[in-house]
C-alpha cells in the first residue's frame, strides 16, 4: 500500500493503467495480424503479379505523376470559382424558400422547384445538358467555352443541395429568436440578416464542409465535355500505356487534398457536438 | 506447386475437348469450345460494323472478323459476339473474349499488358473540322491555330501533342459522339481520327463539316496499325496472325477493305 501511495497513485488508478496498457497492446496486435495477413496474403493469390503491373506500376506512376499533377491544376481553378458562387447562390435559394410574405409565394415556389430539379438529376446529366446543350444555341466563343457551362451545371446543382443545408440551419434557430427580434423593433430583413443567418450558417458550417469535399471530386465530372483535367488525364495516360496506376495516381492527389479536408470537418462538428452539450 | 496443378487441369481440358477437326491451331485454346468469341465496342461505329450488328457480318471489321475465323476453321455461326470497353479489355485476369476488335492501334506500350495480331489495317489520321473552318488549308502551320478536340482515349492525342503542338489546350471527350456534340456547338474547330471515321462523322454525323487532310501514314515513328487484342500469353495468337497473314496474301483483306472502307485517297495529304 505504502509503496503504491509512494508513486502517488491510488489502486484504482494502477488498475485503470494496466487495463488501458492491456487495450493498447491487443489493439497494436490485432492491427499488426491484419496488416501482416493483408500483406502476405493479397501477393499469394494468382492474379497479384497483373494486377500490381497495372495497377501499382511504380515506374508508370513516376511517367504520369508531374502530368497529373498539372492537370489538377484545373481542378482547383474550377473549384476556386464555383466554390463561392455555389455558396452565394445557395443562401439565395434557401431565403427564397424561407420567404414569409405571401406576395412572395411565387419565389418559395421557384425555389423549390430549383430544389427538387436540380437535386433530382444526376449530376452528370445536367453537366452533359447545359455543358453541350446552351452552347449549341449558337453563342460565340469564348461564350461557349465548356469551362463556363460546365461550372454553371455544377452550381446549379450544389447550390440546390447547400440550400437546402442553409434552410436546415435557419430551421434550427428557435422561432422565439425571430419572435424577440422583431419585438424589439427590428423588420424581418434586419431579424434574418443580424439574428438568425449567423447562428444558422455557424450551426451548419460542419455540413457544408462536407459539400466542399463532394464538389472537389465532382469538378472531375467536367472531363466528359472536354477540360482535361486530373481525371481525363489519367485516363488518356491510362489508354496510352494500358495501365490503370494513372488512377491510382490520380486518386493519391484527390487524397492528399480530402483527407486534411475531412479531418478538418471532423473537428469543427466534434467541436460543434461539445459546445451544444 | 500452384502452376503445376492449374497445367494439370489445363492439359486435362486440353485432352477433354477437341470439337475442332483435329490438328487445328485452334482447337482448345478458344474461350468455349469451337466457338470464337469476339467482342467490339459497346455501340460499335460506323464503318467499322454495320448497324451496330456485328452478326450480319457488315462493316470492315465485322468481314474481317467472319474472315479470319473462316480462315481457322470455324462456320459463321460458330463465331459469338459479346460487348466490351476498352478498360475492360486491358484490366488484368480472365477475359470474356478470345479476340477483341474495336480498331485498337498496335503500340509498344500497350502490348506489354496485352497481345495484339499481326495488323488488319494501317489508318492514316485525318483532320475533321468543323463547318466555320472549312477553308483551313492542310498545313501543319496553319492547323496549330485550331482549337482541337479528340476522344480522350485514343493515340490521336498523342499525335496531337507530338505533331500539331496546337497554340490553345486540347479538350478531350469520352466517344466520337461527344466529340460531335462539341463541334456542333463550335466548342471545337478540328478533331483527329483515323481517316474511316473522320469520313463517316463528315459524311453523315456533323453537317457541313470537311476532312480536309490526311496525314501520311509513315509519319512519325509508329504508323496506326489496327490489331485484334487478346489477353496477354493468349496461345490463339499463333493461329491469329496465321488466318491474318493468310487472307492478306490472298487479297481477302484488300477485297474486304475495297467493299467498307470508302476510297481514301481523295484526302490531300498534310505538309
Amino acid at each position: 500500500m505504502s509503496e503504491q501511495k509512494a508513486a502517488g497513485m491510488t489502486r484504482r488508478a494502477i488498475f485503470e493503467q494496466k487495463q488501458r496498457r492491456r487495450a493498447t497492446l491487443i489493439a497494436a496486435s490485432s492491427t499488426a495480424i491484419v496488416v501482416l495477413a493483408l500483406v502476405v496474403l493479397i501477393p499469394m493469390a494468382p492474379g497479384w503479379e497483373k494486377v500490381q503491373k497495372s495497377f501499382f506500376n511504380g515506374a508508370v506512376l513516376a511517367k504520369s505523376f508531374p502530368k497529373l499533377l498539372e492537370a489538377f491544376k484545373i481542378n482547383i481553378m474550377i473549384f476556386a470559382w464555383s466554390a463561392p458562387a455555389i455558396a452565394v447562390l445557395g443562401l439565395l435559394i434557401a431565403l427564397a424558400r424561407d420567404a414569409k410574405s405571401p406576395a412572395l409565394f411565387p419565389l418559395r415556389i421557384f425555389g423549390a422547384a430549383f430544389t427538387d430539379v436540380f437535386r433530382g438529376v444526376p449530376v452528370i446529366l445536367t453537366v452533359y445538358l447545359i455543358g453541350f446543350g446552351i452552347p449549341g444555341l449558337g453563342l460565340p466563343r469564348p461564350w461557349n467555352s465548356p469551362y463556363i457551362w460546365g461550372s454553371l451545371a455544377l452550381i446549379l446543382t450544389y447550390s440546390a443541395y447547400v440550400a437546402e443545408i442553409f434552410r436546415s440551419g435557419i430551421d434550427s434557430v428557435h422561432h422565439s429568436q425571430r419572435a424577440a427580434a422583431l419585438s424589439l423593433g427590428l423588420s424581418e430583413r434586419q431579424a434574418m440578416r443580424d439574428v438568425i443567418l449567423p447562428q444558422a450558417v455557424r450551426n451548419v458550417v460542419p455540413s457544408q464542409m462536407n459539400m466542399l469535399i463532394a464538389l472537389q471530386k465532382d469538378v472531375s465530372l467536367l472531363s466528359f465535355i472536354g477540360p482535361v483535367e486530373i481525371f481525363r488525364q489519367a485516363g488518356v495516360f491510362k489508354s496510352l500505356l494500358a495501365n490503370f496506376t494513372p488512377y491510382v495516381g490520380a486518386a493519391i492527389i484527390f487524397l492528399i487534398v480530402t483527407i486534411p479536408a475531412t479531418r478538418y470537418a471532423d473537428y469543427l462538428m466534434a467541436r460543434q457536438t461539445r459546445e451544444r452539450r | 506447386m500452384k502452376r503445376l496443378f492449374t497445367m494439370t487441369v489445363a492439359t486435362c481440358a486440353l485432352m477433354a475437348t477437341s470439337a475442332l477437326a483435329d490438328g487445328h491451331c485452334a482447337a482448345g485454346k478458344t474461350l468455349a469450345d469451337g466457338k470464337f468469341t469476339i467482342a467490339t465496342g459497346n455501340p460499335a461505329y460506323f464503318p467499322w460494323v454495320m448497324d451496330d450488328a456485328p452478326e450480319s457480318g457488315k462493316g470492315f471489321e465485322a468481314a474481317v472478323a467472319y474472315a479470319v475465323a473462316g480462315e481457322m476453321g470455324f462456320a459463321a455461326e460458330d463465331v459469338v459476339w459479346v460487348r466490351s470497353s476498352f478498360d475492360e479489355a486491358i484490366q488484368p485476369g480472365a477475359k470474356n473474349f478470345d479476340v477483341n476488335m474495336q480498331q485498337y492501334s498496335i503500340t509498344p506500350e500497350r502490348d506489354e499488358v496485352v497481345d495484339f495480331s499481326a495488323p488488319y489495317y494501317t489508318a492514316p489520321m485525318a483532320v475533321l473540322v468543323s463547318p466555320g473552318a472549312t477553308d483551313t488549308a492542310p498545313t501543319l502551320a496553319a492547323l496549330k491555330g485550331l482549337k482541337w478536340g479528340a476522344v480522350g482515349s485514343t493515340t490521336a492525342v498523342a499525335k496531337l501533342g507530338d505533331v500539331v503542338k496546337p497554340d490553345s489546350d486540347l479538350l478531350l471527350y469520352g466517344d466520337n459522339a461527344d466529340v460531335n456534340a462539341a463541334m456542333s456547338a463550335n466548342q471545337i474547330d478540328a478533331a483527329l481520327f483515323d481517316l474511316p471515321t473522320a469520313l463517316f462523322l463528315s459524311a453523315v454525323m456533323i453537317e457541313g463539316s470537311k476532312v480536309i487532310g490526311q496525314f501520311p501514314a509513315d509519319e512519325g515513328d509508329n504508323p496506326d496499325q489496327f490489331g485484334m487484342l487478346m489477353e496477354e500469353g493468349n496461345p490463339l495468337k499463333a493461329c491469329v496472325d496465321a488466318a491474318i497473314t493468310a487472307i492478306t496474301d490472298n487479297g481477302t483483306l484488300a477485297a474486304i477493305e475495297a467493299e467498307w472502307l470508302q476510297s481514301t485517297t481523295g484526302v490531300p495529304l498534310i505538309k
